[in-house]
């Protein structure tokens, strides 16, 4: 289970582990992690979970499919080179230590 | 209210619910927060049931929405299986069903739906589903198991957004499915008629046999489970599931017989206040007043969460109305349905893209403005749309239609 910590605007930092298959949205809700909404349930419908990866590591993800990419054009907070859709984000072994930053707003 | 004591209690465990506690945490309330869920689950998302979690792609553990001790962390209470039977507003209690009461200060109902029941002889057989809850859907999986093994086919009464999903889902696991919808089209209470054509042609295209004008009289059963449904012109469609998805019903009754509003749903302000002081309500269980008079009642996870942060707002004594567009979401096969406003009243209306390529907005205007777009594979035009209605900026039609035409430039401006 590779651990995950995110950080919200506040500054809380939480690190999870994350059973593998598990996205990075569901993550950060069930463990009560308020910077991300994930309003859809992961469907990438309602891009209410926008969070920042660490650019250096963007290259270990799967890139973001058209659709993840047309809601980020639009996302409530800045769009910025690490944004992403953490319902798209699984987690894999490869992930282990992976830090993503929330941003203050998600609608 | 006070911040600072008291306690409140949530009745309905539901997304709406939990966004009540969570925002009344977060407003800084620091009294007890009790949430009661009659299902044997904590919240969970339910949205995945008739897609992700159907298909068997999702566990159990991924449909939880807050793992306990992150409920614990903000000391909000949840029990589970816990039925109400009645509330008293004039002492501010609330009565288990096993006989103790709560006090309140300040009360949330979030008591959602109810799917309507069919009401043709048979339909008491096993096999013939809804689906609501998590309970629900697994029911509806055993079966899907069960028809795959045996080779037969699944029927949906109801061309709705569940009846739909649930169609897809079943394709997707290689079973045969008629779909039988009593009107005219599907969707036709929430889609444009171009839409309700292009679905039927999707779900055709997919192998669903889809029948319209095809009304239900009666549910054949052997050794009481389902084995047919029968049309009233005496079709009979061969079934080991019928899914029923042909509605849901606000589910108001403990608040009618508290002396609360009720209008076909609990009847609330834009904040989620109910006609008594102290009771906020939130969810599929509301219907909403509008400025002109009218109620208006959405079944939509924004829904939700829009007035659970209304409703515990007023509880805290401020005015937080649910103002924003309303948007809603479907998954059926490959293609994402996102709509943003309401289409009712529609006069006029532009396609964004082609409806051949899969890829496209139908823009929806009323005496030239816009109020509402279905977006189907076009997530981007989908939250633009949502800007654009929220800020009340309209493009005419012709610059909807027009792909080259920057729609985010008008809210630029």
């Amino acid at each position: 289970m590779p651990h995950i910590t995110y950080i919200e605007a506040s500054g809380q930092t939480t690190t999870v582990a994350l059973p593998e298959g598990w996205s990075l949205m569901q993550g950060a809700t069930a463990n009560g992690i308020d910077g991300i909404l994930g309003e859809c349930g992961g469907s990438c419908a309602c891009a209410t979970c926008h969070c920042y990866v660490e650019e250096s590591r963007l290259g270990e993800l799967p890139p973001p499919s058209e659709n993840e990419l047309a809601m980020l054009e639009n996302v409530a907070a800045e769009r910025r080179p690490g944004s992403r859709l953490a319902c798209q984000i699984k987690a894999t072994a490869t992930l282990e230590g992976l830090i993503v930053t929330l941003p203050d707003v998600q609608e | 209210m006070s911040k600072a004591e008291g306690q409140v209690v949530i009745v309905g465990a539901g997304q709406a619910g939990l966004q009540a506690a969570e925002t009344l945490r977060a407003g800084g309330y620091q009294g007890n927060i009790i949430l009661l869920g009659d299902e044997p689950y904590g919240p969970y998302h339910r949205p995945p049931l008739s897609k992700a979690w159907l298909a068997g792609e999702m566990d159990a553990a991924q449909l939880v929405m807050r793992a306990p001790e992150a409920l614990a962390r903000k000391n909000i209470e949840l029990r589970t299986s816990v039925k109400v039977s009645a509330i008293d507003t004039a002492k501010r209690n609330v009565r288990l069903a096993e006989g103790s009461t709560l006090h309140y200060t300040g009360l949330v109902l979030a008591t959602g739906s109810t799917p309507r029941a069919l009401n043709v002889p048979g339909a008491g057989a096993d096999g013939v589903l809804a689906l609501r809850s998590r309970d629900d859907a697994s029911a509806i999986l055993r079966h899907l198991q069960n028809c795959g093994e045996k080779n037969v086919p699944v029927v949906v009464i109801g061309g709705g957004f569940i009846g739909l999903e649930v169609a897809a889902t079943a394709r997707k696991r290689g079973l045969a499915v008629t779909v039988l919808e009593a009107a005219p089209r599907l969707l036709g209470r929430v889609l444009a008629p171009v839409l309700s054509d292009w679905y039927a042609q999707l779900h055709t295209a997919h192998g669903v046999s889809v029948l319209l004008n095809a009304q239900l009289s009666s549910v054949e059963s052997k050794d009481g489970q389902v084995v047919a449904a029968i049309t009233t012109d005496g079709r009979r469609f061969p079934a080991g599931l019928v899914v029923v998805g042909i509605g849901v019903c606000a589910n108001d009754a403990l608040a009618r017989a508290a002396g609360i509003e009720c209008d076909r749903g609990i009847v609330v302000d834009a904040c989620g206040r109910t006609s008594v002081a102290g009771v906020v309500a939130a969810g599929d269980c509301t219907a909403r007043r509008l400025p002109d008079g009218s109620l208006l009642r959405l079944e939509s996870v924004q829904n939700a969460t829009e007035q659970g942060r209304s409703a515990a707002a007023a509880l805290l004594g401020q005015e937080r109305p649910f103002v924003a567009t309303p948007w809603f979401w479907s998954d059926q096969y490959d293609k994402k349905l996102q709509m943003a406003g309401l289409s009712f009243g529609s006069d006029e209306w532009a396609v964004r893209g082609t409806l051949d390529a899969g890829i496209f907005s139908v823009c929806h205007f009323h005496r030239g403005k816009l109020i509402a777009v279905d977006s189907v594979n076009d997530s981007k035009t989908h939250l633009l749309a949502r800007k654009l209605l929220d800020a009340g900026v309209s493009p005419a039609p012709a610059q909807a239609a027009d792909t080259a035409f920057d729609l985010a430039g008008l809210l630029a401006k």
